[in-house]
């Protein structure tokens, strides 16, 4: 049977008289590259939000790693990973400062950031980097970093906000290998980006426009579906019917 | 006259060498990509040809200006559209557009025609202040305001960073539209599928040019064949692929993987027979045409697994 590790039910979300979120209901399996593509302004971040507990909806109901959206923010944030492109490490602490700060902040014990810390420098091929700036890392580096420290509590599900923005096309191609070894292992990943040739790399995409879900199906059955060549012309099939801007 | 001229332009910040001897030319008209990641020296190198910052070394003109000795001439011939949205937030739409006329001297009516297509979409909110506008429309006022005064080159950084891809598109047809007005357009972007719109390039990555040349030339200089392969378990192929005899590289390009190989040594039916003993069967191969991304990952050196 398969295990859903997402499971949203009529989600909605207002600011004032503005419905970021209309009544959007999705579920994401166990394991599964869940790509959330949309275009800007679409309700993304919004529901990205309250998916990692940080925000409340306005109505709806579901759960995260097991947890309630509406009851159980706390317990989410501790069973979920996060990583964006914009922040993820500090850049003024080394790179083991880095990994003992989360390490903490999730509540690890010092023993086991020790050992973590070991294990991760050693996959990571980084034992001579451990006390150099975070900052002073080439960009390639910090995102492997960035992406182990997400996971270093052993999350159920890893949410990744435009992970590979900006980045060259190396080193975005290396960044998604990571998630596909990450998957593997039966973490769940949740990620969103302006890449449409990423889109491709995901078990399922689902396209959100002017708050809702347009579109939800495997990359495969979207271009099928659309009769389109690849998922660059299936968001603009879907998300070229936007009526609202950011 | 080219309009744009540079040569040997180094910039350093403390022991980084953010532009290490750029040259480029840019001819008058011409829309010229400057194609490349984060951290490359784009922003750098723009600041430096628009007068806002002065090279270590090196030298430029702008419409045959010095943009050193006649930087002042400069700054009024040219319009900047920085990445970082820079316009006055707690100005409206129209009080920001002629803020910027009045500065180069001209008023929005004199040069109306000039924006028109790109102001008609936001002059609906004129009155709202730039601060509250969405993303898209921020772009357009800055867009606006960086032409109100008809500058002869119009430099534009990562202008579409972060931009979805249905309003990508909207902007580079926005940019064959100024284009056509004779302005010649200097543009940056780490989106290597942008490059086919632009006449010219250069490729940029860790302070030094890598590649130049149309999108034409720069994809006719790869150096080998190209495979687009595909199949049942799109990881575990492109690990098989990389072990492959006589493949150079192995990486994703969406549906499939791109893979270079040396044609002296394996060919497409040598690598499929090779997958298929590696228990890969029914796996698609057809010789692809190298893209503009293809050729940066090759330039980049990072070419060899």
């Amino acid at each position: 049977m398969e295990e859903n590790v997402i499971t949203i039910w009529n989600l909605t979300k207002k600011f004032g008289n503005f419905t970021a979120v209309d009544n959007i209901s999705f579920d994401v399996r166990k394991g599964e590259i869940f790509g959330f593509l949309g275009a800007n302004g679409a309700g993304k971040t919004t529901a990205m939000r309250i998916l990692c507990g940080l925000s409340r909806p306005t109505s709806g109901e579901g759960t995260v790693a097991g947890y309630d959206i509406n009851t159980g923010q706390e317990k989410i944030k501790r069973h979920i990973g996060y990583m964006s492109q914009k922040f993820s490490l500090y850049p003024d602490l080394t790179v083991r400062e880095n990994i003992r700060l989360f390490g903490g902040i999730y509540g690890l014990k010092d023993r086991e950031i020790r050992v973590k810390t070991d294990a991760m420098l050693g996959m990571l091929g980084m034992q001579s980097e451990k006390d150099k700036f975070a900052g002073d890392l080439p960009l390639g580096w910090k995102q492997k970093l960035a992406f182990s420290i997400a996971l270093i509590h052993g999350p159920e599900i890893i949410f990744l906000d435009e992970p590979t923005g900006g980045v060259d096309p190396e080193t975005r191609r290396r960044f998604w290998e990571m998630i596909y070894d990450t998957a593997e292992k039966g973490v769940t990943v949740f990620v969103t980006t302006h890449y449409m040739d990423e889109a491709e790399y995901c078990d399922r995409v689902s396209v959100m426009v002017d708050g809702k879900i347009a579109a939800m199906d495997s990359p495969a059955g979207l271009k099928s579906g659309y009769h389109a060549r690849n998922m660059d012309e299936v968001f603009r099939i879907i998300a070229g019917r936007a009526e609202r801007e950011e | 006259m080219n309009a744009i001229e540079i040569n040997g332009i180094v910039k350093s910040y403390g022991n980084v060498r953010a532009v290490d001897g750029i040259s480029l030319s840019v001819g008058e008209g011409e829309i010229f990509g400057l194609i490349g990641p984060d951290g490359a020296g784009k922003t750098t190198l723009f600041r430096i040809m628009t007068t806002l910052m002065l090279p270590d070394s090196g030298s430029g003109t702008v419409c045959g200006l010095d943009i050193v000795k006649d930087f002042a001439r400069v700054r009024r011939i040219i319009g900047y559209m920085p990445g970082k949205f820079s316009l006055y937030q707690d100005l409206s739409v129209r009080e920001n557009l002629d803020y910027f006329a009045t500065l180069f001297g001209t008023t929005v009516r004199e040069n109306y025609e000039n924006i028109r297509e790109i102001y008609s979409q936001i002059e609906p909110f004129e009155d709202r202040r730039a601060g509250k506008l969405s993303g898209g429309m921020k772009q357009k006022l800055a867009l606006c305001c960086a032409l109100v005064h008809h500058p002869s080159v119009l430099f534009l950084d990562e202008p579409t960073t972060g931009v979805d891809a249905v309003s990508r598109s909207d902007f580079w047809n926005m940019l064959s539209r100024i284009k056509a007005s004779g302005v010649t357009v200097f543009v940056s972007t780490p989106y290597m599928d942008e490059a086919a719109q632009c006449d010219r390039l250069a490729l940029i990555r860790d302070g030094v040019i890598i590649g130049t040349g149309t999108p034409d030339e720069i994809v006719s200089d790869f150096p080998y064949r190209l495979l687009s392969v595909g199949g049942d378990r799109m990881y575990p192929l492109l690990k098989e692929l990389r072990k492959t005899d006589g493949v150079i590289s192995c990486f994703a390009f969406g549906d499939s993987h791109h893979v270079a190989y040396d044609p002296a040594v394996t060919g497409r039916e040598r690598i499929l027979a090779s997958l298929a003993d590696a228990g890969f069967r029914g796996c698609s191969a057809v010789e692809t045409a190298p893209s503009v991304e293809d050729c940066f990952m090759w330039l980049s050196g990072s070419g060899d697994n």
